[in-house]
């Protein structure tokens, strides 16, 4: 296993989105400023720095992980997805953003990224969970705007359980 | 064919759901930018005897150690429109007065070097004796916060409308209560961020902040760094994470930034971390409100007496005390009350400073209210419900001028109870309490009625001088909003804003009313809503607050999109040699009525001032570029105390069954119903949204939500392990109504919404505990522990 003092900056080396990236930094560096301040993935957002809002959820290997809660160093040599990685390089969303986009699911969008990992992988490994599933998944994750009922109505269309609303598609 | 009405999908979403958003803490810093840590009180009331930062400033990386001996140097106390001795500068000047108040800023490299060297500084403080609650800061022995103010109670001011006095004499009977709102915020999930430059060459500062105005701010800041306001550049990312009210409170930290890059001669960021959000960024101000009605036998309220004692803690920071004073206006409510007298008092404990949030005052006057009005029913033996009805201003009366001075400007109150009411729902809601109540259950039902202003006159606040002093300032009053179309050489449209915004949805609304009056598409406009103070348009009422964008920034935008249609209009009519009253602007073309063959692409004609402007009408000035300012009439307070605090007045109606679990003593909200009368609605779903955001924020100030100290000015809620925002799970259903009564005092009829259930839910579900357990006081957040006490204390 590699040892690392902890007054000494490392290479970590891992990849982000599906591209090979390293940059220096100290063990004691969380994953979450890694991946913004080092890497320039500002997509993924710290909300509380204590594990409890949700905002800075990432993938690791495929699990959904809080990464104000995990070291830079943990993601050495891992697969790391943040919510860049969703849309197609042209821009086009995914059916899970675009079923937020329909139900009016964000409005300041901070949590928003968090939220979208966290069912990334919930619907990969559950793909037609109950609305009870999906409500205690949710439950991991904070949100001030919504009240959290367009979310829900989302994730139900994302789930399956909605024709895809283009109710305000005249835009 | 109109898109303001229908449900545009928001233009923002793409970005924000993509991981391309631009909030403050994404952008580009400038080269060679440190990072700055706050080190703070862990006395709730203490003097600073000594701060050594020797070990601190060795450390390598470490630029500097700032005190508030050089805060105090440098720059001058906070403007507060109440002239009290009490002076706050951005860190604390020889004692502290909160727990979490800034005392000292490291600056260094790295964020992490600047926490270490935190550490390091060794601060030696005198504790001294705190006081928390509000009415023992009022007592003549209670500690001082300042004592050159030598008193904690800094504002007292009396009002008296119609003859309150006679109505009490002549009433058959009297019925009072004293009721109390907590503290609380709505901890927007991204905190506040600050990145701060000083150029010694013009002695201007340029800031970078998630600040959401009000703009009445800057002076107050720019006073502070001793610069005229155009050199405190402010600039406001194009994303915010939410607000709520709270970002107005990242102003002192503004100056305390822009003071730091001046000292250490390098940009200084800072962003703030939820631990220091929640122990000191802000909250709602705490209300302690007696009320008392005269009532006639069958419910009649003839008179009302109101003492609000209101807690700001450590200082008062523009513009407050405004929760006591935003709602003045309007202090009856949705109710027809004749004559009604009440104190208004201001008190500093403490705790850390209180200042904007959703709501802003309506919260605290509701519970008050519609407690009352709850009560007014059980003392009297009649039904809740009936005493509403009975007291509720009627349509007849429209537009109504309130005791107190407000002018409801539209609205059928008695109409929207009807629908609220009708359908079934509240038979169903009695059935399911005779139910429960018949197997030994607690279920109570609850009712709420609310008027929910929006656009504050700017004069509201001076209605805490009298009228002698008020004449001496000068006026004060209106609320003027200002939005700028452009249109670039290819005719494309873009538009800017005096708003700022953290979610609201404001691009999407801005666009739909643009594209309705130039016949483009809403993705055909560009809304850049980022602020520059340098360069944009703003007036002294600018920013997001109030629920001022749909009555005011809206109304701009609907008349700046006209006037340029108007010229466009006229443009067109000399390119397709028809008369200008002959012209109509559809579906991307500039068009003859009469003969739309006769046509022109949009960006063609709309071009042609830029490309050639002698081809323009006689006389026309070019067609670039139009700033509408809309300058409604708001009147300031009268001699006499009257004030209409606000441009536009909405109506909610709530009503609620909840029930009381008995092993756990948690309250569960069975059903709720909510009916809004915002006038004419801009967009129904980010109208929506806005409401159920709302009532999630009136959910979590009922049952889950206070900033609690102990008797010594602890803090204890300062994680969100102690703090409790409600998830999805603790958020219940509800059924939201609606009824549209445009306000005739606004071309597009929009009324404010954003804030109707944060004032209507809270009362809502208080009386319907009130209900269920036959209790008169009612505290909320309605803990189990709450509720668990009020079930002992009543023996039942």
């Amino acid at each position: 296993m590699r040892r690392i003092d902890k007054d000494q900056r490392a290479r970590i080396r891992l990849t982000l989105n599906g591209r090979a990236l390293s940059a220096e930094a100290e063990p004691r560096m969380l994953l979450s400023d890694f991946l913004r301040h080092s890497l320039g993935a500002t997509g993924t957002h710290v909300g509380c720095e204590h594990g409890v809002c949700g905002c800075c959820t990432v993938l690791i290997d495929g699990t959904a992980v809080r990464s104000c809660l995990t070291l830079a160093v943990q993601a050495e040599g891992r697969d790391v997805r943040t919510v860049e990685s969703l849309a197609a390089a042209d821009g086009t969303l995914n059916p899970l953003q675009r079923a937020f986009q329909n139900h009016h699911a964000l409005q300041c969008g901070f949590c928003t990224p968090g939220i979208l990992m966290s069912f990334t992988d919930y619907l990969a490994r559950n793909p037609r969970p109950s609305e009870a599933d999906i409500r205690d998944v949710l439950s991991g994750h904070l949100c001030r705007c919504t009240g959290y009922a367009g979310i829900v109505s989302a994730l139900l269309e994302a789930a399956g359980y909605r024709q895809s609303s283009e109710s305000g598609s005249k835009s | 064919m109109s898109f303001v009405g229908t449900p545009v999908r928001r233009k923002e979403d793409p970005a924000l759901l993509s991981g391309r958003g631009r909030y403050a803490d994404d952008l580009p810093t400038p080269a060679g930018t440190l990072h700055a840590q706050i080190i703070r009180s862990p006395h709730p009331h203490a003097e600073i005897v000594h701060i050594d930062a020797v070990a601190a400033l060795a450390k390598d990386g470490v630029w500097t150690v700032i005190t508030g001996e050089d805060i105090r140097k440098m720059s001058d106390p906070f403007l507060v429109v109440l002239k009290a001795p009490v002076h706050q500068w951005s860190l604390a000047v020889g004692r502290v007065r909160y727990v979490g108040e800034p005392v000292a800023l490291v600056v260094a490299e790295s964020r992490y070097l600047a926490e270490d060297a935190a550490e390091l500084v060794n601060i030696e403080y005198r504790p001294l004796e705190a006081v928390v609650d509000p009415q023992a800061a009022c007592a003549a022995t209670a500690p001082l916060l300042h004592t050159e103010a030598k008193t904690n109670e800094i504002s007292v001011r009396k009002f008296s409308y119609g003859d309150t006095k006679s109505a009490f004499e002549r009433a058959d009977a009297r019925v009072a209560l004293t009721v109390e709102f907590p503290r609380l915020s709505f901890t927007p999930m991204e905190c506040y961020v600050v990145v701060a430059q000083y150029n010694a060459a013009d002695d201007g500062y340029d800031v970078l902040a998630n600040f959401q105005g009000p703009f009445s701010t800057h002076p107050v800041m720019a006073r502070a760094l001793r610069v005229p306001g155009p050199r405190l550049r402010l600039r406001i990312p194009p994303d915010s994470g939410g607000s709520f009210g709270i970002k107005l409170s990242v102003f002192p930290y503004i100056v305390l930034m822009a003071l730091a890059a001046r000292i250490a001669g390098r940009p200084v960021k800072w962003v703030e971390d939820r631990a220091e959000h929640l122990v000191a960024a802000s909250s709602g101000p705490n209300r302690i409100t007696g009320i008392e009605a005269a009532v006639t036998k069958d419910g009649r309220i003839l008179g009302l007496r109101l003492d609000q004692l209101e807690d700001y803690g450590a200082f008062l920071r523009a513009p407050m005390p405004g929760p006591l004073y935003r709602m003045h206006g309007a202090i009856t409510g949705a109710y027809d009350i004749a004559n009604v007298d009440a104190v208004n008092r201001v008190v500093l404990t403490n705790k850390m400073p209180a200042s904007l949030i959703r709501g802003f005052g309506g919260p605290q006057l509701y519970m008050a209210l519609e407690r009352l009005v709850q009560c007014i029913a059980v003392e009297l033996g009649l039904d809740h419900l009936d005493v509403i009805r009975r007291n509720l201003v009627p349509a007849a009366k429209m537009p109504y001028r309130a005791a107190a001075g407000s002018l409801y400007d539209s609205g059928d109150y008695p109409r929207a109870v009807a629908t609220a009411i009708g359908h079934g729902r509240l038979d169903d809601l009695k059935r399911r309490r005779d139910v429960a109540r018949a197997a030994g259950r607690k279920y109570g039902i609850g009712f709420a009625a609310v008027v929910e202003p929006a656009m504050s006159n700017m004069g509201y606040l001076s209605t805490l001088l009298t009228a002698d002093v008020r004449e001496k300032a000068g006026p004060k009053n209106g609320a003027i909003s200002m939005v700028t179309v452009n249109i670039d050489p290819l005719g494309a449209v873009s538009v800017t804003a005096d708003s700022t915004m953290q979610g609201q949805g404001h691009e999407t609304v801005l666009a739909q009313i643009v594209a309705d009056q130039l016949g483009l598409q809403p993705d055909d406009i560009n809304v850049v809503l980022e602020m520059d103070t340098a360069k944009d348009q703003w007036s002294i009422a600018a920013g997001t607050y109030s629920c001022r964008f749909t009555p005011g920034t809206a109304v701009a935008a609907h008349i700046a999109a006209s006037r340029m249609a108007d010229k466009l209009k006229d443009i067109g009519a000399k390119q397709l040699n028809v008369l200008p009253g002959d012209v109509e602007l559809v579906a991307g073309k500039i068009r003859s009525r009469s003969n739309p063959d006769n046509a022109a692409p949009f960006g063609r004609v709309a071009g042609t001032s830029h490309w050639s402007p002698v081809m323009l009408p006689e006389g026309m000035a070019p067609a670039l570029s139009e700033t509408a300012q809309w300058a409604p009439e708001l009147e300031p307070p009268s001699s006499d105390d009257r004030i209409n605090t606000s441009l536009t007045y909405g109506f909610v109606f709530d009503m609620c069954g909840i029930e009381i679990d008995m092993l756990t003593y948690q309250v569960r909200v069975d059903r709720y119903v909510s009916m809004h009368d915002a006038g004419r609605i801009l967009n129904p779903m980010i109208a929506e949204g806005q409401m159920r955001g709302a009532f999630a924020q009136g959910i979590a100030a009922a049952l889950y939500e206070e900033y609690a100290y102990n008797d010594e000015g602890a803090f204890l809620t300062g994680t969100f392990a102690d703090y409790l925002v409600p998830t999805v799970s603790e958020i219940p259903p509800v059924e939201m109504l609606h009824q549209e009564t445009p306000s005739p005092l606004t071309p597009l009829g929009a009324k404010g919404l954003a804030e109707g259930n944060c004032m209507s839910v809270p009362a809502c579900i208080a009386n319907a505990i009130a209900d269920a357990l036959g209790v008169k006081d009612v505290q909320v957040p309605a803990t189990p522990r709450r509720i668990h006490a009020l079930m002992e204390g009543s023996g039942r």
